[in-house]
């Protein structure tokens, strides 16, 4: 039976198209291996496999309540990144912050929990998950895993589509709806202002671990509620302290796998 | 045929004139926004989408819809549809048009569009949205121009057309498929976190798109007494009837998970649109409009001889119309953001200078639609009258 060439181009439109597809989502359900950058640190760096921290919030309550209004860390985090201090909520830019239990932790309310936990500050940042929502959704790879799990973000090559704030489960990437710089205090030359239009956000000191630093957030916490450290070393700081005490994540059940731990 | 947009009533160039006030107005506060940056429209750090990504969606929704014509026209051979069949394809490139006006206002760097195509990532959908947009509007414009100038030549048209019409044919779903894939594959999103999405876009777009056709064929039939026949009309208005039951179940299916479930996340949503959250209300005079509008549409649709009177018709198809848009232009994306992630409220409204910039884009965009329009009746007219004088 001779096939018709409409039959004909018809299997061949659905072949392609079934293809294209195929292909397309092979590509999608790799979600777990987002490409990783590969990364070689210069010499002198701080080097790790996998940079994670940990956020002690009891030493942070203990080191009373001024300490949590004038927090240092943040400070030191928003002056080091030319964060800018725009009065607008809605329009504000932030790394890191200090929100309730309640806020930080959604999914755990009506449960016995809160009612102890409600009174602790949570520190909030980038997760640096181990499987960025952002990286997957990103459509020009401006944000990007490199291979010591920070999640970096260029904002050189941001075209500001804000998806990568649609995928956050968490809240932690800020947009520049306007012009940033006016909203400086004071300038730090070492790193990049922002234009308006690019998105922004914790990128865990990437600058000064290649300089052989800590974090900034990390150095200038008084209480030293937060550690930092390489959460594929069994002997890192972090690893002793997670193995001996309960440790939170955010929002675990979305598979996200953050780096940043809470013990309470 | 192009010369045939060129000359025109004073009727023609006034309602250009008038499309024209509102895309130099629109172009004028999009200089603005390109000067002090997205700052000028409502959205925030919690809500960093809103009305030109929601109006981009509806839009892909109308430009998709263009397949209820083509498809039973060219697959089926059904010829009701011959006169509607260029409108449709029309309506899509001038939809599709808007959809990728929408997107580059809506960017923060749109000098840097480019480094979607720079850096392909095919894990992106965004990257392949850019695709199937930008090859449907190729292919509906090379569809539409081609038909229509053989119908001008007074030829069927030539046979390397059959494929890309079919092309275009199976391309249509996947421009809503993919878009619905944009919001459907987040985490953290509770409103838009369901698989049901897909499939509720591309009903919701089956319905509003042929809605939009019949309030246009309507129109032109008013005003250029350009009559695509009263079957047309019928076919069109049960393809939007069924398209519409389909939507509004989709939508009740979703209500039933997310409160027989009872997740609060799920809910919330859905909480925060129709009566309010932690004492936010912003958008729930909208929605319930929309649900009258359901109701409105559903007496008259339902009852086939209200359906078959073509001035209920055109009331339903008005009354589909907004209320799709409600819920895809508005409720859909404010209903994703809110609660944001810490389950708190953002408000969301839109500026002023946001609706302009937006008007300006459906302005631009019915612009293109008069033109291609005013050349497919043009090209109608003439043949009319070859046709009488020949006889």
């Amino acid at each position: 039976m001779a096939i018709k060439r409409r039959d004909f181009l018809k299997i061949l439109g659905v072949g392609g198209i079934s293809t294209i597809g195929v292909a397309g989502i092979g590509s999608l359900y790799s979600r777990a291996e987002v490409e990783v950058v590969p990364h070689t640190p210069p010499q002198g760096a701080l080097k790790a496999k996998r940079w994670g921290m940990v956020i002690d919030v009891r030493k942070c309550i203990e080191s009373g309540e001024e300490c949590i209004k004038n927090c240092e860390a943040i400070q030191a985090c928003h002056l080091t990144h030319n964060v800018p201090n725009i009065p607008d909520k809605k329009k504000e830019i932030k790394w890191i912050w200090i929100d309730n239990f309640e806020h930080a932790f959604p999914d755990l309310k009506d449960q016995k929990i809160v009612e102890h936990l409600s009174r602790f500050p949570f520190f909030l940042l980038c997760n640096h998950c181990e499987n960025p929502p952002c990286v997957r959704v990103c459509p020009t790879k401006a944000t990007f895993k490199r291979s010591d799990g920070i999640v970096m973000m260029d904002f050189h090559r941001c075209i500001g589509c804000r998806f990568c704030m649609a995928g956050c489960p968490y809240g932690s990437r800020s947009f520049n709806w306007i012009d940033p710089r006016p909203y400086l205090t004071k300038v730090n030359p070492e790193f990049p202002t922002r234009k308006p239009g690019v998105v922004e956000k914790c990128l865990f000191c990437y600058e000064r671990l290649d300089e052989g630093k800590i974090p900034a957030c990390v150095e200038a916490c008084k209480s030293q509620a937060l550690i930092f450290g390489d959460l594929n070393d069994p002997e890192s700081e972090i690893n002793k302290i997670l193995k001996e005490r309960v440790s939170l994540t955010r929002k675990p059940e979305l598979g996200t796998n953050p780096s940043v731990f809470y013990v309470i | 045929m192009l010369e045939h947009a060129l000359k025109g009533s004073k009727k023609y160039w006034l309602w250009l004139g008038f499309l024209g006030i509102f895309i130099i107005t629109g172009a004028y506060f999009y200089l603005q926004q390109l000067k002090i940056g997205l700052g000028i429209t409502g959205m925030s750090r919690d809500v960093s989408w809103a009305f030109y990504i929601a109006n981009f969606t509806f839009l892909v929704g109308v430009a998709a819809s263009a397949v209820t014509i083509v498809l039973p026209y060219y697959w089926h051979n059904h010829k009701v549809y011959g006169k509607m069949t260029i409108l449709g394809e029309f309506l899509a490139v001038s939809a599709v048009t808007m959809c990728l006006l929408f997107v580059v206002i809506d960017m923060g760097q749109p000098m840097r569009v480019f480094n979607v195509l720079r850096y392909p990532t095919p894990n992106s959908i965004l990257f392949y949205d850019v695709i199937v947009l930008n090859g449907y509007f190729i292919l509906n414009l090379i569809c539409a121009w081609t038909a229509l100038h053989s119908y001008y030549k007074d030829s069927s048209y030539p046979s390397w057309l059959k494929p890309v019409i079919f092309l275009a044919i199976i391309w249509a779903p996947f421009i809503h498929i993919v878009t619905a894939f944009i919001y459907q594959g987040l985490p953290g999103r509770h409103y838009w976190l369901s698989a049901i999405m897909a499939p509720k876009f591309l009903v919701s777009a089956f319905s509003s798109g042929p809605a939009l056709l019949i309030i246009l064929a309507a129109l032109i039939k008013k005003v250029a007494n350009f009559d695509i026949g009263e079957k047309a009309f019928e076919t069109l208005g049960k393809t939007m009837t069924y398209f519409y039951l389909a939507f509004l179940g989709f939508y009740l299916f979703e209500v039933f998970t997310s409160f027989y479930s009872g997740i609060p996340g799920h809910k919330a949503p859905f909480i925060y649109l129709f009566v309010g959250y932690e004492g936010h209300a912003e958008w729930v005079p909208f929605m319930w409009t929309a649900v009258i509008l359901a109701i409105i549409s559903l007496i008259i649709l339902l009852n086939p001889r209200t359906r078959k009177n073509q001035t209920l018709l055109v009331l339903a198809a008005f009354t589909v119309f907004f209320s799709a848009y409600i819920e895809k232009g508005i409720g859909l994306v404010t209903g994703g953001f809110t609660p944001n992630p810490f389950e708190t409220v953002t408000p969301y409204r839109p500026t002023l200078p946001e609706v302009l910039i937006s008007l300006g884009v459906w302005s631009t965009g019915f612009l293109v639609l008069t033109v291609l329009y005013k050349i497919t009746i043009e090209v109608d007219k003439r043949k009319n009258l070859a046709v009488k004088l020949k006889g």
